[in-house]
């Protein structure tokens, strides 16, 4: 039983990867809500309701919104995980999230727009491929945080007993 | 008030409240001179400062003045403009001797009130003016236009914006009302074409004055067209070529038999027509000729001798019409012709004749339908004005007494539909499409007319009732059952809309209630089924809805109870006047912003003086009401405003150095109603060339001064016009130089087609959603990073117009194809705060969107502006099978505010049959929508991805398609490329698309040329792009009248068009090329001299003119013949293409020749060897 500084940056991994997933959640939630927003005939009854609701920059503001607040913070605090865990010489587990840290260094230097911070490209978005790919990466990226998760619940408690 | 960090703020030097601030700027009556450093405005240019300086006594009313402005402009002033408090003294000294050097800014007050801060006096004299009206803000007119504008009744709303014979023909005596049974639906307010059916009949039933007389003479106004010398001025063409040109209707007027047998039987007014119309229903559709005889040469005769008095219903209408204000509300067909309804931009020509625009409908009508038809008989044109004529009264068929309707089934929509389920074998036509072709053997498949759109494989009626394929049109005429059938095809499934387009022939309804599926929203439309008269099932996701009550009614006949006899259900393309629930706000007014680059290079390049000159012609008739609204900025290194307010003597400069963070100097006059201040803008224009004439300003701030257009507009919305002639080099989204004159021709990556900062894109969507459209007009001589700037454009739905090495003297050609394209620009229809929605049937979704426009949603698109000259473009996919259904509908719905203030609705529905054979999808493929389709998606790829790619792509695409199809002909191996004929020229189509300036390399081109290519390809209509990807080239030395066609009095020579090969031409020949855009006269050098000197005025080859751009007006037959060739293939289109005289021996025959496409170049295959590299590629 010891506490090392790899049980430190396990411990402190769960806890970004709650943080993570609580993200990437959010995302799913968005992509969906873009997706599906007009499709539902909103008030069946009222037709005045559809066309009122003033949803002029819905897309603009979920993109706005993912990319700024969801995605940067996310891709900050993955790579601060990799760069923990090669501190603590985890390589196993820097192993694991190795291919994502490319994925997403991949991803945001093939931004859509030169010079744009804007992660998904708002005028591209409603593009049926471009949001079914965003909503497969946003589910597959859940489906790893949730392992991940556990992962490094197992890890700390591993570290923590076997030193 | 002199708050430290307010006072020093312009308001302080600024405005009209002077004494506030004048108690910290010590000096002056009305404003402190040095406290206001970051703006001034120059009083009436310059010329007039001697005025502000003689004119003391004008000054010293001042003080007393101005307390009451203060009073009543303090408030807003201190609330709205100025955001600017950190202006103190940066630069106190330079504002004033900033645009008005020669001023003597440095002498004590009385100079200083006029000079330097002239800004401060001619504001301040100008408020003089303002205490006398109360409110003189930017909203006068609109709260009551508002108010009244809401009930929204479409009589009403017409006469009231001074249109008052349309209106008076449209509005029927409320008197007629009486005649009928059911009060709540008054009057059919039809007009000319559309409506003077019933609006006479009314008068004839209510009011017995004319008896009978209404109903031919009614009718009798199209077939005169022939006769009556075609009196029509509102679409003479000359000030408004493509309304009525390019929209004429070929397919209606072709596929219609039924109903030219229709007006037969209503000219007649003899009951038993119907088995007459039986018959000529049972002919096959689009033998064009095989109808007309039949139903058309009796017919003139019997309608010249219906042809009483027009004239007499229509006053005795406009009589009536007078005092029927009060309809409300009616499902009615109102003015068909929607210019009439629209057209206030044209009240001298449209309102003279009434029964103008009708005949002019239908004489136009004869062009484009009979363009394919070189053998018609001379009796074709009178035939033509018929069958288009009936086009109009399709709908008013109920019309005929009961007697005929008996004869017809109650629920017509039910039948159709079984019938389109029964007969779903495979007629001739389709069997045709799938005759194979060797490519490599038959060298002559291009066709001698134009590719005709190929007719969806439907039951006679369907077809009939089927949208026109030039506002609605799919790449695959039978759509496959499954994603898996269609991808084993190869083919792109797509639509091509164009749904703005000048329509001739349009019904209007007027309804309380628009009838929507409540499910799908859909609107009730030609395809869905009636169960019952009470009930009907949505064609697009099968629910079944109920008949409202006022749907029952049918205005058309007046009669109660067959809903499938209403304007909606019999016509696929209608437009709704939709009420106050589709609005989100009163309907904008039309606002109109022109942003002007006044920097050297523009002034060298003399475009304002055009511009100023066309928009000075065309003033009065920019579409919009009363409540119309223009405005100025120009912009160098710094951006100056116009204050145009009403009641000054002169336009007021004012001018904004600070572009980092740019402010309205002052927030409502600078954006003025049109006809308040119509002197005022005059003025400004009359002004404008010879303002900047001696500047020396090289930079151009172009960010700052969109964001300043911005700023102007987000209120309201609407149009802003940017005219750049250089790189923006000062402020925000200032660009660099990224092209390098070497690559041009470089086969390698083509490199910066995407943008290089988002500051364009950003401020497009901010513009998008403030519902303004910016309009990109670059001229340009100088690589000015198109790219980049077209954003700004694409994403606000505006359009982009590129006019490489533009100037005015030295490019005498350019500023033709400007002037021509600007007078069409300013007098176009627009729409405004529009939103596209496309629906199709269950089962399929939409993919991807092609067009100027920002997708709001999976089917939305959200379009500021909608103009009559955009094309959208979607791809689709197949989710689910579509095995249980035998007939898919797409729906494309667009509303927006007309410039009238009238929220519309124009609903395009368009049905096609499923299919389950690899077979019949190939026997349905449009090649031309194929290819327009196929280059919108190269483009997407050429920028997402890289050129190469892209070509690809594009040349993958016929690889394989055509071997899916060889697939399909297994049976028989035969060496060569095998097409089906449906097919035959799509590679002919894609090698053309290669050596496009969009995708070639290889062949020098700047990057600008490439760059507004792809946009073209992205926004013009098919037509358009169809003639810039394969031009059509005509032989133009020898017209005959053989196969000629009859257009008003003229008569259009119809050579054939010949393939673009240089085998093709002679020497001793002149041929014509239309590209769309352009068209090139090339004349051999051995051309006959006869031609030469009777065409084109000169005595031999050699001293041909090489800047002529258009053929002299001479006495000549051949002359003639040639004009009425080149001016009717102008005025098909609706920017007119000028006209290029390529000589033999220069070096224009370089772009001429790049265009024949069939030829081998330094940098790209002949026709054949490309045949051969798809053959082997099928091989493989």
């Amino acid at each position: 039983m010891a506490f090392t500084f790899a049980a430190f940056c396990y411990m402190l991994s769960l806890v970004l990867c709650a943080a993570l997933i609580f993200f990437v959640i959010w995302q799913v939630i968005a992509f969906d809500e873009l997706r599906t927003d007009f499709k539902n005939p909103i008030d069946q009854g009222n037709p005045t309701r559809a066309v009122r609701r003033d949803r002029a920059s819905l897309c603009v503001r979920v993109c706005m919104r993912i990319s700024v607040c969801l995605v940067v913070p996310e891709y900050s605090i993955h790579g601060l995980f990799c760069l923990m865990f090669m501190c603590a010489l985890e390589w196993v587990t820097l192993g694991l999230n190795i291919p994502l840290l490319f994925y997403h260094l991949w991803r945001y230097f093939h931004r859509p727009a030169d010079g744009s911070e804007v992660m998904y490209d708002p005028v591209s978005m409603m593009d049926a491929d471009i949001l079914n790919y965003c909503q497969k990466e946003s589910w597959c990226k859940l489906g790893f945080y949730l392992l991940s998760f556990f992962y490094y619940l197992y890890s700390m408690v591993y570290t923590l007993v076997s030193y | 008030m002199s708050v430290p960090g307010f006072n020093p703020s312009p308001a302080a030097g600024f405005t009209r409240h002077p004494t506030p601030i004048g108690g910290a700027a010590p000096l002056c009556q009305n404003g402190a001179v040095q406290t206001y450093p970051s703006m001034h405005s120059q009083a009436g240019y310059g010329a007039t400062h001697p005025h502000y300086n003689s004119a003391p006594g004008h000054y010293a009313q001042m003080p007393s003045k101005a307390p009451p402005v203060n009073n009543q402009y303090g408030m807003n002033y201190y609330h709205n403009n100025y955001q600017q408090p950190v202006q103190t003294t940066a630069r106190p000294g330079m504002a004033p001797v900033f645009r008005a050097p020669q001023v003597h800014s440095s002498r004590p007050p009385v100079s200083s009130q006029a000079m330097g801060p002239t800004s401060n006096v001619s504001m301040s004299s100008a408020s003089p003016l303002h205490t006398g009206p109360p409110q003189p803000g930017a909203y006068p007119a609109s709260a009551g236009y508002y108010g009244s504008s809401m009930p929204l009744v479409a009589p009403d709303g017409t006469s009231a914006q001074g249109f008052p014979p349309h209106s008076a023909l449209a509005t029927v005596p409320s008197a007629a009302n009486s005649a009928y049974p059911i009060v709540s639906y008054p009057s059919a307010p039809g007009s000319s074409q559309y409506g003077t059916l019933p609006s006479s009949q009314t008068s004839a039933a209510g009011h017995n004055l004319v008896g009978a007389g209404p109903i031919p003479s009614s009718v009798s106004t199209a077939p005169q067209a022939p006769l009556q010398q075609v009196p029509l001025g509102h679409s003479v063409t000359s000030s408004w070529p493509s309304s009525a040109a390019v929209s004429a209707p070929p397919s209606y007027s072709g596929s219609l038999p039924g109903t030219v047998a229709a007006v037969n039987s209503q000219a007649n007014t003899v009951l038993p027509s119907a088995a007459n119309r039986l018959d000529q229903s049972c002919q096959p559709p689009w033998m064009f000729g095989a109808v007309h005889p039949t139903a058309g040469s009796p017919a003139p005769g019997r309608l010249a001798t219906a042809t009483p008095t027009p004239p007499v219903s229509a006053s005795l209408a406009q009589h009536e019409g007078a005092d029927s204000s009060s309809t409300t509300s009616s499902a009615s067909p109102v003015p068909s012709n929607y210019e009439a309804l629209e057209g206030g931009s044209y009240p001298d020509t449209s309102s003279k004749l009434p029964p103008g625009p009708p005949v002019s409908q239908a004489s136009k009508a004869a062009k484009p339908f009979g363009c394919g038809y070189p053998s018609l008989q001379p009796a074709y044109q009178q035939t033509s004005a018929l069958s288009s004529y009936s086009t109009n009264s399709q709908s008013s068929n109920p019309s005929n007494p009961p007697g005929y309707q008996q004869d017809s089934q109650p629920y017509p929509t039910m039948n159709q539909l079984s019938a389109a389920l029964g007969g779903l074998s495979l007629p001739a036509q389709q069997l045709e499409a799938l005759r194979p072709v060797n490519l490599m053997q038959d060298r002559n498949i291009l066709p001698s007319t134009e590719v005709q759109a190929p007719v969806p494989n439907l039951s006679t009626d369907l077809k009939k009732a089927n949208c026109r394929s030039d506002s609605f049109r799919c790449t695959l005429t039978n759509i496959p059952q499954t994603q898996a059938l269609l991808n084993k095809a190869k083919l792109p499934l797509g639509l091509l809309l164009h749904p703005f387009r000048d329509l001739t022939q349009l019904p209007v309804i007027t309804s309380n209630t628009i009838v929507r599926c409540r499910s799908c929203r859909t609107y009730i439309n030609p395809f869905v089924s009636f169960l019952d008269q009470r009930r009907w099932k949505c064609n697009l996701c099968y629910r079944v809805n109920d008949v409202p009550e006022e749907f029952m009614y049918n205005p058309l006949t007046r009669s109660y109870g067959e809903p499938h006899k209403r304007p909606e259900v019999q016509n696929s393309t209608v437009e709704f006047i939709a009420s106050s629930d589709y609005m989100l706000r009163p309907p904008q007014p039309a606002v109109y912003l022109f942003v002007l680059d006044v920097s050297h290079n523009a002034v060298e390049a003399g475009y304002l003086n055009v511009l100023c000159q066309s928009l000075l012609e065309n003033l009065d008739k920019l579409p919009g009401d009363t409540r119309t609204r223009v405005g100025f900025i120009t912009f160098d290194s710094t951006i100056h405003f116009y204050n145009l307010q009403e009641g000054l003597s002169q336009p007021q400069m004012l001018v904004v150095s600070d572009i980092d963070d740019v402010f309205l100097p002052t927030p409502d006059s600078l954006l003025v109603n049109l006809k308040e201040s119509k002197e005022l803008v005059k003025d400004l224009l009359n002004a404008l060339p010879s303002m900047f004439t001696n500047t020396r300003e090289t930079h151009s701030a172009l960010g700052p001064a969109l964001q300043a257009a911005f700023k102007l507009m987000s209120s309201t919305g609407g149009r802003v016009s940017v005219f750049q002639t250089q790189l923006p080099s000062l402020g925000a989204g200032l660009l660099h130089s990224r092209e390098d004159p070497n690559q041009r021709s470089s086969t390698k990556v083509v490199q910066h087609l995407g943008p290089a900062t988002d500051f364009y894109k950003k401020l497009a969507l901010d513009c998008s959603g403030q519902q303004i459209a910016v309009d990109l007009f670059l001229l340009s001589s100088q690589y000015s990073d198109l790219a980049s700037l077209a954003c700004v454009s694409k994403y606000s739905a505006g359009s982009i117009f590129y006019y490489p090495s533009f100037h005015h003297v030295h490019n005498p050609a350019q500023a033709e194809t400007f002037q021509k394209d600007l007078r069409r620009y300013f007098t176009r229809k627009i729409g405004f705060e529009a939103v596209m929605r496309i629906r199709c049937t269950k089962g399929l979704s939409i993919h991807t969107f092609h067009g100027n426009f920002f997708v709001r949603s999976t089917d939305l698109l959200s379009l500021a502006n909608v103009n009559p000259d955009s094309r959208f473009a979607v791809q689709m996919s197949i989710d689910e099978s579509l095995t249980d259904t035998a007939l898919v509908c797409f729906q494309a719905a667009l509303l927006y505010t007309s410039s009238k203030g009238k929220r519309r609705i124009r609903v395009h529905t368009l049905c096609l049959p499923v299919v389950s054979q690899l077979n019949d999808v190939f026997a349905g493929a449009d090649v031309q929508a194929i290819t327009c389709l196929l280059a919108n998606m190269a483009v997407d790829r050429a920028i997402s991805s890289n050129l190469t790619d892209s070509q690809d792509a594009v040349v993958n695409a016929v690889v394989d398609s055509l071997s899916a199809y060889r697939s399909t002909t297994s049976s028989f191996q035969q060496s060569g490329v095998i097409a089906p004929y449906s097919l035959r020229l799509f590679p002919l189509y894609v090698l053309a698309l290669l050596k496009q300036k969009a995708l070639r390399t290889g062949t020098s081109t700047r990057l600008d040329d490439r760059v507004f290519a792809m946009c073209e390809f992205k926004c013009q209509p098919l037509q358009q792009i169809m003639r810039m990807i394969h031009p059509n080239l005509y032989r133009i030395d020898n017209l005959t009248d053989e196969g000629a066609l009859h257009v008003n009095d003229s008569i259009v020579p119809q050579p054939p068009i010949l393939q673009l090969s240089a085998e093709r031409l002679t020497r001793e020949g002149a041929f014509l090329m239309d590209c769309g855009s352009v068209l090139y006269l090339w004349v051999g050098k051995s051309c006959d001299v006869t031609f030469i000197s009777d065409v084109l005025g000169y005595p031999n080859h050699a001293s041909i003119q090489q800047n002529i751009t258009q053929i002299p007006e001479l006495e000549t037959p051949s002359s003639e013949r040639t004009r009425s060739f080149i001016t009717w293939l102008q005025e098909n289109r609706s920017f007119n293409p000028v006209l290029y005289i390529v000589k033999d021996d220069t070096s224009a025959k370089t772009n001429f020749f790049q265009l024949l496409i069939e030829d081998r170049t330094e940098a790209a295959l002949s026709y054949y060897e490309f045949l051969l590299h798809i053959q082997q590629q099928i091989s493989k």
